[in-house]
């Protein structure tokens, strides 16, 4: 594992952040919203290296982390179904539902299978006639092509025992109910670049003019996540705000097009309840009617489970940015990545899980 | 999962009307779905996540990110797990 001291670029990744700290009149609160570059920013100490001239709040950009319980535990439930077999990013494996989580319903004989993408469970579909192959669809915008064409191609292809169990969520939405928190301390956003490749950003101007703060599209790297952080501060310390993208090289205002269609195709926008956070209006996508028959909630007919959350968990508070992992009473105790508690601990873009790998076991004022 | 990764295109073909490649991340070659970007051509670069190419990008970027993420053990993680 390397580490900010052993990157080739360090030299100029210590510039952007001495210029950052020059430019910062006060200390900044800028919430990066997606767990990748969460991790980047941990795993290279890019917060230390500004020195509090900002503030890095972890967003709730971690697909895995808001997948809502309820979800993780049908999971469960039709993955133990005889005949099935339930395919899944291996993130979702360890995730905590109500007891289980898919690992222990595997170990127990139940078929789940580790997938790269939505088209290897298609492929496992098509392969594997008399069986159900369910995938676990879950994921933000990035994602949601992929999952939109394997659902699609399913039903071109009338691979008929093909089901999706779909959790899709958005970002504008989730930023919009960050803002309207009573206890938002956020000033300005960190967009996540693949988001931004496959939606474009012209999403992001009703919000900035909404709630006056800046929006920088961002990318996952040491480099790129510090000029993002740049341009946000010099846009809080000219008080303009306004949508930047400083991911130019893999991101353009209208995003990918062909993807786009498809999407609107597949999917319909529908309210979403976030693990953690609770229920955002309209904040995540659905399938259409017209793919109603590969959605795995109504084929299996699992709408009635009650879900139980770890009373010690505090993840829906690291989520929306008011608590750090390490603030929390049982991170690195009770909670650790082997046995987690929430799904923060479990991603490898959980905050928690950043915080655990890379040693910050105790909160910045216990230092000072 | 969220992690997108660069990639050159090295062939292009067709499965069940799909437009499919052969694109080779850094020497691991794996099979991306390219019907989102429908002007890509063999030798171009990429950015594919979970097997699909979502927004073209040029050589040089390519290669930096490719290198970064290597340092950083990301192309490990991103296609060591998947039995």
């Amino acid at each position: 594992m390397k580490y900010l001291d052993e990157f080739r670029d360090e030299e100029l990744a210590q510039h952007l952040a001495r210029e950052i700290r020059q430019i910062a009149t006060r200390p900044w609160a800028i919430m990066e919203v997606c767990g990748g570059q969460t991790h980047s920013i941990v795993r290279n100490g890019l917060d230390q290296l500004l020195d509090g001239a900002v503030e890095m709040i972890h967003g709730p950009g971690c697909p895995v982390c808001v997948t809502p319980l309820e979800l993780i535990d049908k999971a469960l439930h039709i993955a133990s179904i005889p005949g099935v077999i339930f395919c899944s990013f291996g993130d979702m494996l360890r995730v905590p539902g109500s007891h289980m989580d898919l690992f222990r319903v595997k170990a127990q004989g139940a078929d789940v299978r580790v997938v790269y993408s939505p088209l290897d469970a298609l492929r496992i579909a098509r392969e594997s006639p008399g069986r159900e192959v369910v995938f676990f669809g879950i994921g933000f915008e990035t994602t949601a092509p992929a999952n939109a064409m394997a659902v699609h191609q399913a039903k071109l292809q009338e691979i008929t025992n093909f089901s999706m169990l779909v959790s899709h969520v958005l970002v504008p939405p989730a930023i919009a109910a960050i803002m309207k928190s009573p206890t938002c301390r956020v000033q300005a956003f960190l967009a996540a670049g693949h988001v931004c490749s496959v939606m474009g950003y012209w999403q992001y101007s009703p919000l900035v003019e909404k709630y006056k703060v800046p929006i920088v599209i961002t990318g996952f790297e040491p480099l790129d996540l510090l000029e993002g952080i740049r341009r946000a501060v010099v846009l809080l310390e000219a008080g303009t705000p306004q949508v930047n993208n400083a991911y130019e090289r893999a991101v353009s205002f209208e995003g990918n097009k062909s993807a786009q269609k498809l999407l609107s195709e597949v999917f319909e926008v529908a309210d979403r309840s976030w693990r953690g956070i609770g229920k955002i209006p309209l904040s995540g996508w659905r399938l259409r009617d017209a793919y109603r028959e590969f959605d795995a909630e109504s084929r299996f007919k699992v709408s009635t489970i009650t879900a139980e959350e770890s009373p010690l968990c505090r993840s829906g508070e690291v989520l929306q940015g008011n608590l750090k992992p390490n603030e929390c009473p049982g991170f690195a105790k009770e909670c650790t990545p082997r046995h987690p508690l929430g799904a923060t601990m479990v991603s490898s873009e959980g905050a928690c899980a950043a915080y655990f790998n890379y040693g910050r076991f105790v909160p910045v004022e216990s230092i000072q | 999962m969220c992690l997108a990764i660069p990639g050159q295109v090295r062939a292009i073909y067709d499965s069940f009307g799909m437009r499919m490649g052969r694109v080779s991340f850094g020497g691991i070659v794996k099979d991306v779905c390219l019907a989102y970007l429908p002007e890509i051509a063999v030798g171009d670069y990429t950015i594919v996540h979970v097997g699909f190419a979502i927004t073209q990008v040029d050589e040089e970027s390519a290669r930096k990110t490719l290198e970064n993420f290597r340092e950083m053990g990301l192309l490990d993680e991103e296609f060591g797990e998947v039995v």
